[in-house]
C-alpha cells in the first residue's frame, strides 16, 4: 500500500466532496424554486458529465487548462502554474465530473418536499436563502448525505479525468485508481489487490453510513 | 362568529383576472370590515382567490392595494412577494414545519424580534389560541385541530394586517371552532387586522352575520350580509329541507 496515494485521494475526495456540497446545494434550490425558461438548459449542462466519457471530459479540461487557451494563459498567469498536471487541476476536474452526482440527489430530495412548506415559510417572510437553510436542507438531509456520499466515492474511484488532467506524479496526481492501473501494468498483482480492497472498503463503509443513518432516522422524509 | 365593522380595519381592494388550468377567474371587489366571509362552492375559485391576495401566485391582469398600498400591480409591475405585504395566510392543511416544535413555528416570521419580544410573542399567541401546552411538542405528537391552532398562531405572529383563512378549522368541531372564534375575533379586532375567512359551508357563513361575498365560477356574484348575499343561497337549502 502506497500511503501517498491514499492520503492525496482522501484529500481530493473530502475537497471536491465540500466544494461540490457548497456549489450543489444552491444550485439544486435554484432548480427546484427557480421558474425561468432556462433552467432545463441549465440542468442539462449540469447532468453532461453523467455521459460524457471521462477520458473526453479529462481532455477537453486538459486543453481548456492547458496553455492553448486563453483560460489556460490566464489561470497559468494568475497562479504561476498551469493548473493541469497540479493536485488543483484535479480538484477542478473532480468538481466537474462529479457535479451531477452531488445535485441530482439534492434536486431529488428538494423536490419531494411539500410546496406547501415552502409556501408557509415565504409567507412568513424568509426568502430563498432562508427556505433552503430553514426548511429544504433540513427536511431533505438524507439526500443532502447520499449527495456528499456519492461524490466522495465518485472522486476516490474516478480514473480517466485524473488520469488525462493529472496525469501520474507522486504526491501530486497519483491518486489510488492510478496506482492500481500502475501495479495492474507492472503485473504486481498482490500490490492491486491490497489497492483494490481499500478502494472496495470505502465504497462499502459508504454506503453503509447512508443505509445507517436512513434507518435511525425511520420514515423520515428523504 | 359575530360581525362588528370596525372603522380602523384596512380597505382591501382588488381587481383581478387570472386564468389557471382551463379555469378563468375574474373577481373585483373592495372590502372595508374587519371580517369578511367569501361563500362558495368547491371549485368556484375561492382558494385561487386567496393565494393571489397572499401573493403566492400572480394574476395575469389586474391589482390589489391594502390601505392604499399597491400589492400586486400587472399594469406597473408591481409585486409584493409573499412576506412583504402584510398578509397571512392559513389553510386547510397546517403545513407546519415538521422537524421544528410548534414554539418554535410560531417564532419563524418574527425573528427579526430580540428573544424576550419574541418569547412573549410566542406564548402570547399561543395562549390565545388555546394551545400553550403544545409549545414543546413537534408536529407529529399533536392532533389535526392542534396542528391547526398552531398554524393560526404562527399566521398571527408577524402581526399581519390581512388574515386570510382558507377553512382552517375543518379539524375543529363546531363548538371547538365558536370558543376558538371567540377568543379570535377581539384579539383581531384589537390589532385592527382585517380577516378574510373563505368557506363553502353555508351554516358558517348565515352564523357570522359578517359581509359575505359569494363566489360562484370564478366571479363574486353578490357582496352584502348574509341574508341579502346568500338569499338565492337560503332558497336553495329552504327547498331542499322541504322536499325532504
Amino acid at each position: 500500500m502506497e500511503w501517498q496515494a491514499l492520503v492525496l485521494t482522501l484529500r481530493l475526495a473530502t475537497l471536491t466532496t465540500a466544494i461540490l456540497i457548497v456549489i450543489s446545494v444552491p444550485l439544486a434550490a435554484v432548480l427546484v424554486l427557480g421558474r425561468s425558461r432556462w433552467l432545463p438548459l441549465l440542468e442539462a449542462i449540469l447532468a453532461m458529465p453523467l455521459v460524457l466519457p471521462p477520458t473526453v471530459l479529462g481532455f477537453f479540461l486538459l486543453v481548456l487548462l492547458g496553455p492553448r487557451t486563453m483560460v489556460g494563459r490566464g489561470i497559468t498567469s494568475l497562479l504561476g502554474h498551469p493548473l493541469a498536471f497540479s493536485f488543483s487541476g484535479l480538484v477542478v476536474g473532480s468538481v466537474i465530473y462529479s457535479l451531477p452526482f452531488a445535485v441530482q440527489p439534492l434536486v431529488a430530495g428538494f423536490a419531494g418536499i411539500d410546496t406547501r412548506l415552502i409556501d408557509a415559510a415565504r409567507l412568513l417572510g424568509a426568502g430563498n436563502g432562508r427556505v433552503v437553510m430553514t426548511v429544504l436542507l433540513p427536511l431533505a438531509r438524507r439526500s443532502a448525505l447520499a449527495a456528499a456520499v456519492l461524490s466522495f466515492l465518485h472522486t476516490v474511484g474516478e480514473f480517466g479525468v485524473v488520469l488525462m488532467l493529472g496525469g501520474d506524479i507522486p504526491g501530486a496526481t497519483r491518486t489510488l485508481s492510478i496506482l492500481l492501473y500502475n501495479q495492474v501494468e507492472n503485473f504486481d498483482y498482490a500490490a492491486a489487490d491490497h489497492t483494490a480492497i481499500v478502494l472496495v472498503g470505502f465504497s462499502v463503509a459508504a454506503l453503509a453510513a447512508i443505509y445507517a443513518g436512513s434507518r435511525r432516522r425511520g420514515g423520515a422524509r428523504a | 362568529m359575530p360581525a362588528a365593522a370596525a372603522a380602523e380595519a384596512p380597505v382591501l381592494e382588488f381587481a383581478l383576472a387570472a386564468h389557471r388550468d382551463g379555469f378563468q377567474l375574474q373577481a373585483e371587489c373592495r372590502f372595508a370590515s374587519d371580517w369578511t366571509v367569501i361563500f362558495g362552492p368547491s371549485g368556484a375559485g375561492k382558494s385561487t382567490l386567496l393565494r393571489l391576495l397572499a401573493g403566492l401566485e400572480l394574476p395575469d391582469r389586474g391589482h390589489i392595494e391594502l390601505d392604499g398600498r399597491s400589492l400586486t400591480d400587472t399594469v406597473r409591475r408591481v409585486h409584493a412577494k409573499p412576506g412583504r405585504r402584510s398578509t397571512s395566510l392559513v389553510s386547510q392543511q397546517p403545513a407546519l414545519f415538521p422537524h421544528m416544535r410548534a414554539d418554535a413555528n410560531v417564532g419563524y416570521g418574527i425573528r427579526t424580534l430580540d428573544r424576550t419580544a419574541r418569547d412573549q410573542r410566542i406564548a402570547e399567541l399561543l395562549e390565545l389560541v388555546d394551545a400553550a401546552p403544545l409549545a414543546d411538542r413537534r408536529p407529529h405528537q399533536i392532533s389535526g385541530g392542534e396542528a391547526q391552532r398552531v398554524a393560526l398562531a404562527r399566521a398571527l405572529a408577524p402581526l399581519p394586517r390581512l388574515l386570510l383563512l382558507d377553512e382552517p378549522f375543518a379539524a375543529l368541531d363546531g363548538s371547538a371552532t365558536d370558543a376558538l372564534l371567540a377568543r379570535l375575533q377581539p384579539w383581531l379586532r384589537a390589532q385592527k387586522m382585517q380577516t378574510i375567512l373563505v368557506t363553502h359551508d353555508a351554516a358558517d357563513a348565515f352564523a357570522s352575520g359578517a359581509e359575505v361575498a359569494l363566489m360562484r365560477e370564478g366571479r363574486v356574484v353578490a357582496v352584502g350580509p348574509a341574508s341579502i348575499a346568500l338569499e338565492g343561497e337560503r332558497n336553495r337549502i329552504l327547498s331542499r329541507l322541504a322536499s325532504s
